[in-house]
């Protein structure tokens, strides 16, 4: 097989390089800001200084957004439960983390 | 075509009533929702339940689909019988918004799917203009350990479905040349701009997301910008204190191990786990290795220590 030469592609890390703004969030998630809003106010996401006009994001919101939409849109479950569904999954994720880690050390 | 038995993937009788119908569909999505499940084929699941659910939920399609009788055998090679359809009329009502795209041939069949695709994108969004920013993509990337101290580029392979020019889903390979970031963590995601599904009419590709993952290494264990590693010492390296060569993933280092140390204890090497700023540490675990008595001298040697130093290992049990 031929391998053609590739340019080499650099990315941003989404956790520590990308803040979003709430216009960016809107963008990328095809919601208006009272949506987005609306999203705040049941904590499925969190801006990073709540007392700002200027508003901004983790990276990692954007994953929240689309996750909650979909747990809404598949499940019916309303903002708050995808907001609590969120919450307890990345608890199971950091748990799951734990007991690689622990089972490791045996 | 395999016959597909509807019945069977959602878990209830050919005489359910649609009430048993809507609660079976509400626990089995639950249960396979990609974003809960962790099941590999979580994704598969879900799909064929809600196109199972799809058309037992519509009395309309529901009827014409038990009329084809209860005879058939999931996986059994099916044609429809000719005519089968005939005097049945569909409303087209009651579509989900549902992907009908990723439904079967077998749905596609019985019920087409030009008219159902349609209603699904009148649906899905509400997007009026023809320009549409393309779909976001994801996917998850093994990376060594090695690369997150020293930053790389990573010939990564992505397979994706396209629609082919006969309008069905194929699979396509795409190779990706990717600068791996010196400081990357373990669940962290890069973002490359404009990589993920090219956009419609004068929209923006959209962006593809690569999920960072550590294959698992022999001698570390990484607990977020922190690294581990387990050192086996000699009983008189730990009691008497050692300089001792550790291997980092940086290279070998030499440690000092105090005087008087522990199994189980750790030692600390500042910034020298995953860089960044602040750089995550790295820590030296202490494992006493016993020699194995197995020669004259070593047993020996054991008895005189035994004889030299009065030492109960088990005071604080109190026996």
């Amino acid at each position: 097989m031929s391998s053609p030469i590739l340019s080499l592609l650099t990315g941003d890390i989404l956790e520590e390089d990308v803040e979003l703004t709430l216009a960016d969030l809107c963008k990328a998630s095809h919601m208006p800001a009272e949506t987005v809003y609306e999203f705040i106010e049941y904590g499925v996401i969190e801006p990073l200084q709540a007392q700002s006009d200027n508003l901004r994001f983790q990276g990692t919101s954007l994953f929240r957004i689309k996750r909650a939409k979909r747990l809404q849109r598949d499940l019916g479950v309303n903002l708050a439960g995808a907001a609590l569904a969120l919450d307890l999954m990345e608890k199971i994720e950091d748990l799951e983390v734990q007991i690689k880690r622990l089972q490791q050390l045996r | 075509m395999e016959y597909k038995d509807y019945y069977k993937i959602m878990g209830v009788s050919r005489d359910a009533s649609q009430d048993e119908i809507k609660r079976a569909y509400r626990k089995l999505a639950r249960k396979y929702h990609p974003d809960v499940s962790k099941e590999a084929d979580a994704e598969a699941k879900f799909k064929e339940v809600g196109e199972a659910y799809e058309v037992l939920k519509d009395p309309e399609k529901r009827a014409a689909y038990d009329q084809l009788g209860a005879n058939w055998k999931a996986g059994q090679d099916f044609n429809p019988p000719p005519g089968w359809d005939q005097g049945f009329e569909f409303h087209g009502g009651g579509f989900t918004g549902a992907d009908s795209s990723s439904f079967s041939d077998f749905f596609e069949e019985l019920f087409g799917r030009a008219a159902y695709s349609q209603s699904a994108g009148a649906q899905a969004g509400g997007y009026r203009e023809y320009n549409v920013r393309g779909e976001d993509a994801h996917a998850k990337v093994l990376i060594d350990l090695e690369d997150a101290y020293n930053g790389a580029s990573r010939t990564i392979t992505l397979k994706h479905t396209e629609l082919g020019s006969d309008g069905r889903p194929q699979v396509k390979e795409r190779t990706l040349n990717v600068k791996i970031p010196k400081g990357v963590k373990e669940g962290q995601h890069l973002r490359l701009s404009g990589q993920g599904s090219p956009g419609v009419g004068q929209g923006k590709a959209g962006d593809l997301y690569l999920e960072i993952a550590f294959k698992p290494h022999p001698l570390y264990r990484v607990e977020g910008k922190d690294v581990y590693l387990d050192l086996p010492v000699a009983p008189w390296e730990a009691a008497l204190g050692a300089k001792v060569k550790v291997p980092t993933p940086t290279g070998i280092l030499d440690l000092k191990i105090p005087a008087n140390s522990k199994g189980g204890q750790k030692l600390r090497l500042k910034g020298k786990g995953i860089p960044g700023k602040p750089a995550g540490d790295f820590y030296v675990v202490l494992q006493i290795a016993l020699p194995p008595a197995n020669t004259e001298e070593a047993k020996a040697a054991y008895k005189a220590f035994a004889e030299a130093v009065p030492f109960n290992p088990r005071a604080k049990l109190g026996v």
